[in-house]
């Protein structure tokens, strides 16, 4: 009986054709690969994205006045509403770091030459929308950080030539960043990136499906146009594996992993934020991006003013445009990295300037610190035993917001240099025509202090080196033994 | 079957078969009522590129003796331009420096570079943005970082005793104020 309904739904379905067609269909043993899960593993991620997505939609009120509120609800109220809200969260996170280790192991392997070409640029696609998603979520968490995160990316926005208003007013939904901004950013993460992905996806399985697994490359054996599809249907009935159950294999054990990876993460970290309402008039803040958009806020602050505008509006166009074009530019030879030094190096040289970039930005040397004047302490050693006018020159120092950008004892800003030896550096002209005039990106005081001032912190940063160590001089001013 | 037949005669006679018409009557059809779809919705999507002219209007901050002399103050304003549901992102900051009498400068909350909140430092009279390290001296003129200019100002004016400001959109490098 059972059989009968099993063979008439199969009749009617063709699900057992289906079935040979998909899961059934032969890969080459030498993709049952742990180098070949990371595919498997970013799809897995995105359909746990759309799970906890649905659950978290269920609660969440998309408008600029609600959203902080609801997500207050998801995390205190509503039970296990933390647990769903840090599934989502950590899923993003891993689903962008497989995704990244997927794409370049594709790139590694050669596997976006001829005849994958179109199954790389879904793939390219799909990074950009993955990315999209990011960052429309990062939105969604509607706190400090996202209504700043609007303002940067409005700002950007702004510098495009002609139309850049149009283009701002179309971003936010309006003339500034509120309601409309945030429903528009919903929309773009719940309905328009997703629908995207989830075509684009299809299109690159059937691609995979189609076109095949590619090969573990192997040294010595370049692609050519004319013999490759030939010598891989060779491949298939000499070697080949149906990829249920044989290549699948370590995909599940991979999948399993993530999961668990996911749910540990979920469990012990929870959920990030909200942090700060969306009130623009709390200034108090300090705006930073999610990890994987800090290396983008670090060029941003390290690029020189002359070229930013320029890369801001040209760099993320040529960027994709290379992307895109790979598969056309080498779209044939060697596919083993062994054998494509500059592959090899170019992923090196991306992942550590993307690293470098993004340590930079996890405590962005380049901004002042805000509260360092008047938060941080004095070294002991800098005032003790000291004058009365130099240590009238150490509050001048700390009054004056000195330390937000220069650090002493290893507190305060990065932006300027540290302090702490720069009486054997600097001339007590030297450091006051610095501090009046400014220069080398350092603002000019000379209107915001009195001669006397001038003089006790001149007196006090002459002070600031080691014990053992005697200030620089004038060579026309006579040594004076002590000081 | 002589359906095939008299259509082949048909297409003989006259030169357009009956299916053929029908079928590009059907194209033609929907290409048109999707195009008389299309227009309105585009027109909605992209409003932003019919409006004419920037967002603005006079918006109090109050009376001036709120704002003494010599001084920079934190002030508020509703933005005018707001939906109910826009909750505390319509209430917008900006700085407001009286110089001396009724000589005043309003300064946009936005850093030019990137569009971060600047704050003000009483003691050392600069402006400093927590973002990329933009600084301003107390008059919005560049001071250091990478801002490509000064802060954005609005345009003011004092009326029976109240300082009135125009602006109304989040001020960008093409669209400042």
């Amino acid at each position: 009986m059972l059989r009968k309904i099993a063979l008439w739904i199969d009749e009617r379905l063709h699900v057992s054709k289906i079935y040979a067609s998909t899961a059934g269909h032969s890969v080459p043993a030498s993709a049952e690969s742990w180098f070949y899960v990371f595919g498997s593993g970013t799809l897995l991620c995105f359909i746990i994205q759309i799970v906890t997505g649905i659950c978290l939609a269920f609660v969440y009120v998309p408008s600029a006045n609600e959203a902080y509120t609801s997500l207050e609800y998801l995390n205190y109220q509503q039970p296990l509403g933390w647990f769903i809200r840090a599934m989502h969260d950590w899923g993003s996170n891993f689903m962008v770091g497989i995704m990244i280790l997927h794409m370049t192991q594709v790139f590694l392997f050669g596997a976006y030459k001829y005849p994958r070409e179109l199954t790389w640029i879904s793939g390219v696609v799909l990074l950009i929308c993955t990315l999209g998603m990011a960052f429309t979520g990062q939105i969604m968490r509607f706190d400090q950080d996202a209504y700043w995160g609007l303002g940067i990316g409005a700002a950007m926005m702004g510098r495009v030539p002609l139309i850049g208003p149009n283009i701002v007013h179309l971003m936010l939904g309006g003339p500034i960043i509120a309601g409309e901004t945030l429903s528009r950013f919903f929309t773009l993460h719940v309905f328009i990136i997703p629908g995207l992905i989830i075509a684009v996806v299809s299109m690159h399985l059937r691609l995979v499906l189609m076109k095949g697994i590619n090969e573990y490359p192997e040294p010595g054996k370049p692609v050519n146009k004319l013999t490759y599809e030939k010598g891989y249907e060779e491949l298939l009935k000499k070697e080949g594996v149906p990829f249920v159950p044989n290549a699948i294999r370590k995909d599940l054990i991979f999948s399993g992993l993530v999961m668990l990876g996911i749910l540990f993460c979920a469990t012990f970290f929870g959920p990030s934020g909200p942090e700060g309402t969306p009130d623009p008039t709390q200034i108090r803040t300090v705006p930073r991006p999610d990890f994987f958009f800090l290396w983008i806020f670090s060029v941003l602050a390290l690029l020189p003013e002359y070229l930013e505008t320029f890369l801001i509006l040209t760099a993320p166009i040529v960027g994709i445009a290379l992307l895109f074009a790979l598969p056309f530019l080498s779209g044939t030879g060697e596919k083993s990295y062994h054998r494509r030094p500059v592959a090899f190096l170019s992923v090196v040289v991306i992942y550590l300037v993307v690293g470098i970039l993004t340590y930079l930005g996890t405590y962005s040397p380049w901004s002042p610190q805000m509260d360092a004047w008047s938060g941080d302490q004095m070294p002991v050693k800098y005032i003790q035993g000291r004058t009365p006018l130099e240590l009238e020159g150490a509050l001048v120092f700390q009054n004056k917001q000195c330390r937000n950008c220069h650090s002493l004892g290893g507190l305060g800003g990065q932006r300027g240099p540290a302090l702490d030896r720069v009486a054997t550096i600097m001339t007590s002209d030297q450091l006051v025509r610095q501090v009046l005039q400014g220069g080398g990106n350092m603002p000019a005081f000379g209107k915001n202090l009195s001669p006397p001032e001038v003089a006790a912190l001149a007196a006090f940063m002459r002070t600031l080196r080691a014990p053992t160590e005697s200030p620089v001089r004038n060579s026309t001013e006579p040594a004076q033994p002590g000081r | 079957m002589n359906t095939k037949e008299s259509e082949s005669q048909e297409t003989n006679n006259s030169g357009v078969s009956r299916r053929g018409f029908f079928l590009k009557v059907g194209v033609a059809l929907n290409a048109l009522a999707a195009s008389l779809i299309a227009v309105p919705l585009i027109g909605y999507v992209f409003s932003s590129f019919t409006r004419k002219g920037p967002y603005q209007s006079w918006i109090s901050l109050g009376p001036v003796v709120d704002f003494p002399e010599k001084h920079t103050r934190l002030a508020k304003y509703r933005n005018p331009f707001t939906r109910p549901w826009d909750g505390a992102t319509g209430d917008i900051p900006c700085w407001v420096r009286r110089v001396a009498g009724e000589e005043f400068q309003v300064f946009a909350i936005n850093c030019t570079h990137l569009g971060c909140p600047v704050r003000w430092f009483q003691d050392s009279r600069l402006f400093m943005c927590p973002c990329h390290g933009g600084v301003y001296y107390e008059d919005g003129s560049h001071a250091a970082g990478p801002p490509p200019r000064g802060l954005y100002q609005y345009e003011y004016k004092v009326e029976n005793g109240v300082l009135w400001v125009r602006g109304g959109q989040l001020p960008t490098l093409s669209e400042p104020v």
